[in-house]
């Protein structure tokens, strides 16, 4: 019985991987709706960039004041720019997005599966010789792995612009070389490796709380249980991947 | 068999619904009508026991194999389930679309030829969180036989409709089986429905089907059980309770 508090996180991995499977089987397969892709890629765009600029805006700053004051105790402030911008590059857009948008579109997700579900609007799709993997969770898959890393690279973009406002127009430092300092000593592994992370999360994110909607059990209360748990998954999900992602990607 | 956690819904039905006619499926409220009614097109598995279509066990079919088997089936839900990110017209084109039946004039056409038929002209554009409860269930039922499916399952299709709605939709069962053959089974609580549209009454209670037969048998029938569900006073007090009276305890 040691297993017992981690049988919950064995069973989320044993439906997971079963979406995962399926969602895969059901790409290639036709009818590809893509126009139902392009919508879901507007709406996650919609619903979250403005949380995800928000986020990024405000970190860049934060990281600024903080490695201002903690470089200025060794003589090294120079250096803030080339911080912020590989912390941002390399980790914090990537997850602190995945965090925001678990909670926007993953949430959204969940609860409109989840409704579809105690209504019997699955059971429906099911009828019509329509598979609700098929139909509704291979698009938003798809939509929100394509749209993850177009919003991390804004947010990599605006962290950097938050971190520049901090040092330059509230600590003073010189404009040109904080701008030459940021890009210094990045290279395009950074970029990429932050990249490859956003689509992981943005794939992990939709699998999950499609995966809670369509599992949702009784009624109203049902719903709102699977959206909770859309967003504490994904969220976990996306902590434990990236200590791996890391340790693979550099 | 079939069970819900510790609760068992259906233990031991045993039912042959024959081909190309009418059947009525009636009992009280939570005794398991629909749930017999979602085992017909494998949207529930039984826990023991088989479902039979043409010769064919569900259980052996894969998932491929049951969503091409189910295109022959049309089913209007208890509640409609209509899928409400979609107007009534795109509610009743769903299955047309999905099934490549028609060019988009002739879905457009059948369209309305379905609308007329349940009296619902010029609600095309409408969302189903616009309609009435029974408006909904008539486009539910609309698309349950847009495409023409020859085994049709209505779940309650006339609950809460007026008498002269409720007409009009009887008329339609009765009609969907002489001119198109079509095998019907129907959920009803309305006894007037029952013996209009009826070739063979089930009855359901405490999870077997206790009676069967043509509707003069069910006239004649000395059954208690079956005698207080058709209205009649003069049964033995304990055996009369009527199954609506033990809705949801458990
Ligand atoms: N998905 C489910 N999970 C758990 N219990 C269920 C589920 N579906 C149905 N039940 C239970 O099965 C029983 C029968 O339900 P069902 O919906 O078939 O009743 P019904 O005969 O159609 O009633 P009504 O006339 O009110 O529609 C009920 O007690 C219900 O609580
Ligand atoms: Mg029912």
């Amino acid at each position: 019985m040691a297993f017992v508090p981690f049988e919950g996180f064995f069973r989320e991995i044993g439906r997971f991987s079963q979406i995962f499977w399926r969602t895969l089987a059901w790409t290639p397969r036709r009818p590809w709706d893509l126009r139902e892709l392009f919508r879901q890629m507007v709406r996650v765009g919609v619903d979250s960039l403005p949380v995800v600029l928000l986020t990024a805006l405000f970190t860049g700053m934060v990281m600024a004041l903080q490695t201002f004051t903690v470089l200025s105790r060794f003589g090294a402030e120079r250096y803030v720019g080339s911080l912020v911008s590989l912390s941002m590059v390399r980790e914090l857009s990537a997850v602190l997005s995945g965090l925001v948008i678990a909670g926007r579109v993953g949430s959204a997700m969940g609860a409109e599966l989840g409704t579809m579900r105690v209504t019997e609007q699955i059971d429906a799709l099911q009828v019509m010789a329509t598979d609700p993997v098929h139909y509704l969770v291979v698009p938003r898959v798809w939509a929100l792995t394509a749209m993850m890393p177009l919003l991390v690279l804004i947010a990599d973009g605006l962290g950097i612009y938050g971190g520049y406002l901090v040092a330059v127009v509230l600590m003073g430092a010189n404009p040109v070389s904080h701008m030459e300092n940021t890009f210094q000593f990045m290279d395009l592994n950074d970029l990429s490796s932050g990249l490859i992370k956003a689509a992981v999360f943005g794939m992990l994110i939709a699998l999950i709380g499609c995966q809670q909607g369509l599992s949702t059990r009784g009624g109203a209360e049902g719903v709102g249980r699977s959206t909770t748990r859309s967003v504490v998954v994904a969220s976990v999900a996306i902590l434990i991947s990236d200590f791996f992602l890391t340790k693979l990607l550099f | 068999m079939k069970s819900f956690g510790a609760k068992v819904v259906l233990d031991g039905v045993d039912l042959d619904i024959p081909r190309g006619d009418s059947t009525v499926i009636i009992g009280g409220s939570g005794s398991g009508k629909s749930v017999l009614l979602k085992h017909m097109v494998g949207l529930i598995a039984p826990d023991a026991g088989r479902v039979m279509v043409d010769g064919t066990e569900l259980s052996t079919l894969d998932n491929r194999e049951l969503t091409r088997f189910r295109s022959r089936f049309g089913m209007a839900f208890q509640e409609g389930a209509l899928f409400d990110s979609m107007t009534v017209a795109q509610n009743i084109e769903f299955p047309l679309v999905r099934l490549d039946i028609g060019s988009a004039a002739e879905r457009r056409e059948r369209v309305q030829e379905c609308l007329q038929m349940v009296r619902l002209e010029g609600a095309e554009a409408k969302l189903p969180s616009q309609l009435s409860g029974g408006m909904r269930r008539r486009v539910g039922f609309a698309r349950a036989i847009a495409h023409r499916p020859d085994v049709l399952l209505f779940d309650e299709p006339t609950t809460g409709l007026d008498p002269v709605t409720k007409d009009v939709i009887d008329e339609l069962i009765v009609e969907l089986k002489e001119r198109l053959g079509a095998t019907i089974v129907t959920i009803t609580h309305d006894m007037e429905s029952v013996f209009r549209i009826g070739d063979w009454i089930g009855m359901l209670y405490e999870g077997k089907i206790i009676s069967w037969g043509s509707p003069s048998d069910f006239r004649g029938t000395t059954d208690p059980r079956v005698g207080a569900f058709l209205g009649r006073k003069t049964v033995a007090p304990h055996a009369s309770v009527p199954s609506a009276a033990r809705t949801d305890t458990a």
